[in-house]
């Protein structure tokens, strides 16, 4: 293998991590910027009204109140909050203040106020009347007669030539088809159907979503933002509050997580029209249970397969369906659909008919957006049981079939090409593959064989045990970033001493981007990780990156990096060679030196930079590069799951689990680790504990961690994490492609395969709550 | 109003009003390590030390612990001179946005202070008022043993 890297595919220290684990690097809410007033937001107690009086005199009387933002004094331009590029893919539905609220916890108006207290109170007083209207809270019925249509405004607009009809609450519809399905199920042996749910659910990144703003000396706004996303809210926000581009800087500082919460211009156009208006600073920062309700969830999905295969196991059709319920606005709702099919169906990439239905209908609840899997997470609920169905009726055992079937090394997809973001997609081949070493590896740390048969509901002899074992297994895809709509640039600079600057427009939300990028600049310039310094996600300094999402930067932005790098190497080269009066192919690079081939006369890069600014050429030794996705390469997880059912309480324990992935060369291994570390454990909660509960008007009545309860370390199994080894992805930047999101796409299917080894029942709706596996287990 | 309080090791005059949170006048008076989670005592982002015992501090109110020596992650150890736990959290990979870290390595200090030798239930015991979405709380569990070994004097070959 290629593997002889000094800096790239070593554990090296995140840049950040001590300042982190210290508290002395800064989040947005962290910066001290003098006489900060506060927004707060009055959130809609109804799930659905008309806004018809606002009173907002007396609040104004108070003191310390410096102005009440609504429908009334706010002009209206229609817009999404959906950080994707432009022309995003995403209805343009919501205006930064409406007559119209839409769901519980909806900005009904905003109050800025010397401080959060004189913000609360002021928010009592104010009177607002509202003509309450009927609510869609049923998304499985949202395009009924008799439903009311959440959007019945003239100006919502798509943007984009794709199925917007708010009149029949649709909020985004997507059709795929490859071959023709109904001719493959003539050809198959069976045919079966089945329908599954998802839940909403919550990112709960700890940082609450924060936005702070403030005119400079020179009567521009900055805002520092929690976001993924920089330059598209730069964009986002002069659309929606007429500020020129020009006149807006996004600095994202350090981030408290986002998992695609933060893929959202949510808060940023609130905050910068009341800066802009008022001329002081001023924040918005979300309470925990704002985070829950305002800002984004994951859309609960209901999906439906039908497939046609044969006695073999062979598949000959699959129709997967998918309806998403996308909540009040429509932002990331075709993108998230889309994704059920483009994750997924690619997987086993034999399957000679397919076709993909995918719809996201309008309610009057929360809105849905990114988050991490975005959509696949929620498809794979009913893929990897319909694999694990024809497996246990062919007789074959999951791990052989997945790896007969599973897209190889060479191969393609049609569906890469008929399903992309709103427009059709590329065909690219894969590159790299060692799923069935994931699979080998995985079965082999969790002995599956063995304790598959060992813990069967049909090998069980004593039907009446309390607690009953099962075990399950399942593969997955993702991608790495979305081709030919993903662009990253970066630029560098050399300085005296031979140090580098790294100006990055990649978003670094704590997942380590910062270091696995100056890793892979390290690497090519040959010199140390501690002579790169870099800045990111500045939109005044640092060069345009789509941000933070579709598992696209290691790939992506490491591209662009690894390009620019071999710029500046190059330059490099040809001063050290004027220097040392050789040729450039007679140069070699080694530790931030410069050697004449085969001898030890060499010069230091800080002796090339400091002659090359002050002596001899008097330049700047610099680069930029700019770099656009063409394939999406998928990172591929094989997991398994062994799990304890208490049949009296219903309760499902989770005892070990096992992941074995491919994500090409891991550029930070110990990174790449956490990466798939968190999103196991993220969807291991979601599987088992975490749902909104509403009431019947649609008020969520559990948002805070008191009541809506995640994963902590005394709830984690034995876990064991396995890198594949030997994979090196051609097309990204030495050898990587994406880990990010991959693994939480296992959870949930995969125990419920186990449950079914266990009980020979099936789990159709999520999460496995102990009440939900008593009444499976009753019937 | 304006109190002194005994803040990492130093008397410091903090304005708060009578009905801050420990919290509220920690974070408006520059203590920005300490993070402002969920203010309902579930995410353990706001933890410090108050007289060596590890308290979130959004609920507690700052007066009733005027008289208390209050210790934030950053008093037990900064970059220029980092504490033993918050270097073992930075190279086992612990720290991802970082955001729960500090209320990490306090609980992490109240534990090993009690228990220099825990087991892996006693660690996953000892951070279950923690919460932490990134790490998925394996790299963290590590970090502890980690600290653990170096702080009675083990061997390190992790680094």
């Amino acid at each position: 293998m290629k593997n002889n890297f000094k800096t790239v595919n070593h554990s090296v220290r995140k840049i950040d991590g001590l300042g982190l684990a210290t508290g002395e690097e800064l989040f947005t809410d962290d910066y001290d910027i003098r006489d900060c007033a506060v927004i707060k937001l009055m959130p809609s107690p109804y799930a659905y009204a008309e806004i018809t009086d606002i009173d907002e005199s007396e609040a104004l009387k108070m003191e310390g109140v410096i102005d009440v933002l609504s429908y009334k004094n706010v002009e209206r331009i229609m817009h999404t909050t959906a950080g994707q590029s432009y022309p995003e893919p995403a209805p343009y539905d919501c205006a930064i203040f409406d007559n119209t609220v839409r769901f519980v916890g909806d900005k009904v108006l905003a109050v800025i106020a010397e401080d959060e207290k004189t913000a609360l109170k002021a928010i009592k007083k104010i009177k607002v009347k509202y003509n309450i209207l009927e609510p869609a809270l049923d998304y499985e019925k949202s395009e009924d007669r008799e439903t009311s249509r959440v959007h019945t405004e003239k100006d919502a607009i798509q943007i984009i030539p794709i199925k917007f009809q708010p009149e029949k609450n649709i909020a985004s519809e997507v059709n795929a088809v490859v071959g023709d399905v109904e001719k493959g199920y003539k050809e198959s042996d069976e045919v079966m159907e089945d329908t599954f749910y998802t839940q909403y659910a919550h990112h709960c990144m700890m940082e609450p979503s924060s936005t702070k703003g403030y005119i400079d000396g020179r009567g521009r706004l900055v805002l520092i933002t929690s976001t993924q996303v920089p330059f598209h809210t730069r964009r986002i926000v002069s659309h929606a509050t007429k500020i020129p581009v020009s006149k807006i800087r996004v600095i994202k500082p350090r981030i408290g997580g986002g998992f695609g919460n933060k893929q959202e211009a949510l808060l940023e156009p609130i905050v910068a029209f009341a800066v802009w208006k008022h001329r002081i600073p001023i924040k918005l920062i979300l309470k925990r249970d704002e985070v829950f309700v305002f800002s984004r969830t994951r859309h609960p999905f209901r999906i439906k397969y039908k497939v046609g295969f044969n006695k073999n196991g062979e598949i000959k059709a699959i129709h997967l369906d998918a309806l998403q319920n996308t909540g009040a606005f429509g932002t990331h709702a075709l993108t998230v659909v889309s994704c059920v099919g483009s994750k997924i169906l690619p997987l086993l990439n034999k399957i000679p008919n397919m076709l993909f239905t995918g719809k996201a209908v309008y309610t009057n609840l929360p809105a849905g957006g990114a988050y991490r899997g975005y959509g696949a997470t929620q498809g794979y609920f009913a893929y990897t049981q319909m694999i694990d169905v024809i497996c246990e009726k062919c007789g074959i055992d999951q791990a052989e079939y997945y790896k007969k079937w599973h897209i190889k090394t060479g191969e393609t997809s049609e569906i890469f090409k008929a399903l992309g973001e709103g427009k059709p997609g590329h065909i690219f081949k894969i590159d790299s593959c060692e799923l069935t070493q994931c699979i080998d590896k995985g079965a082999e740390a969790i002995d599956w064989k063995s304790k598959k048969a060992k813990y069967s509901f049909k090998n069980k002899k004593n039907k009446n045990e309390r607690y009953i074992k099962g075990i399950g297994m399942g593969c997955f895809m993702q991608g790495s970033s979305v081709p030919y709509i993903d662009m990253a640039s970066v630029y560098i600079k050399m300085n005296d001493d031979g140090s580098f600057n790294l100006n990055l427009g990649a978003t670094d939300l704590g997942t380590g981007s910062d270091t696995v990028l100056s890793q892979i600049a390290a690497e090519v310039l040959e010199t140390s990780i501690n002579n790169i310094l870099v800045i990111s996600s500045d939109t005044d300094v640092t060069p345009f990156d789509v941000g933070a999402y579709a598992s696209s930067t290691t790939y992506l932005s490491g591209l662009a990096v690894k390009d620019c790098a071999e710029k500046i190497k190059k330059i490099i080269k040809k001063h050290a060679a004027k220097k040392l009066a050789v040729k450039e192919e007679d140069i070699d690079l080694f530790e931030g030196n410069a050697f004449i081939k085969g001898s030890k006369d060499s010069c230091s890069y800080g002796e090339i930079c400091t002659s090359a600014m002050h002596i001899d050429e008097m330049e700047q030794i610099q680069a930029t590069s700019s770099r656009v996705s063409k394939s999406s390469p998928p990172p591929f997880s094989a997991h398994f799951a062994e799990i304890v059912i208490d049949t009296l309480t219903g309760n499902i324990k989770v005892e070990k689990y096992v992941t074995a992935t491919d994500c090409g060369v891991c550029i930070n291994p110990k990174l790449a680790e956490g990466q798939v570390e968190g999103a196991l454990v993220n969807g291991l909660s979601y599987a088992l504990i975490e749902d909104y509960s509403f009431s019947k008007k649609g008020n969520m009545m559990n948002n805070g961690f008191g009541k809506y309860k995640i994963y902590t370390a005394a709830d984690l199994p034995e876990i064991i994490t396995i890198m594949a080894e030997n994979s090196y992805e051609n097309t990204g930047p030495y050898g990587a492609k994406s880990v990010a999101e991959v693994c939480i796409n296992g959870p949930i299917p995969v125990i419920a395969n186990a449950f079914y080894n266990a009980t020979g029942k099936r789990l159709h709706k999520a999460p496995f709550k102990p009440e939900y596996i008593l009444e499976i287990l009753g019937e | 109003m304006k109190e002194i309080f005994n803040i990492n090791g130093k008397n410091k005059k903090i304005e708060l009003r009578p009905d801050s949170t420990l919290l509220e006048a920690l974070r408006d008076n520059g203590f920005t390590e300490v993070k402002n989670g969920c203010e309902e005592g579930q995410c353990g982002a706001c933890l410090v030390l108050v007289d060596d015992v590890s308290v979130n501090s959004c609920q507690i109110l700052a007066m009733s612990v005027k008289d208390q020596t209050i210790v934030t992650s950053k008093g037990l150890g900064d970059q220029h001179k980092p504490s033993i736990i918050q270097e073992a959290y930075v190279d086992a990979g612990a720290v991802q946005c970082g955001f729960c870290t500090p209320g990490f390595v306090i609980s992490t200090y109240s534990l090993l202070k009690k228990n220099p030798n825990p087991t892996e239930e006693e660690i996953k015991s000892a951070l279950d008022g923690n919460l932490c979405r990134c790490t998925g709380y394996i790299k963290i569990i590590d970090a502890v043993k980690l600290a653990a070994k170096r702080m009675n004097g083990g061997e390190d070959n992790e680094k």
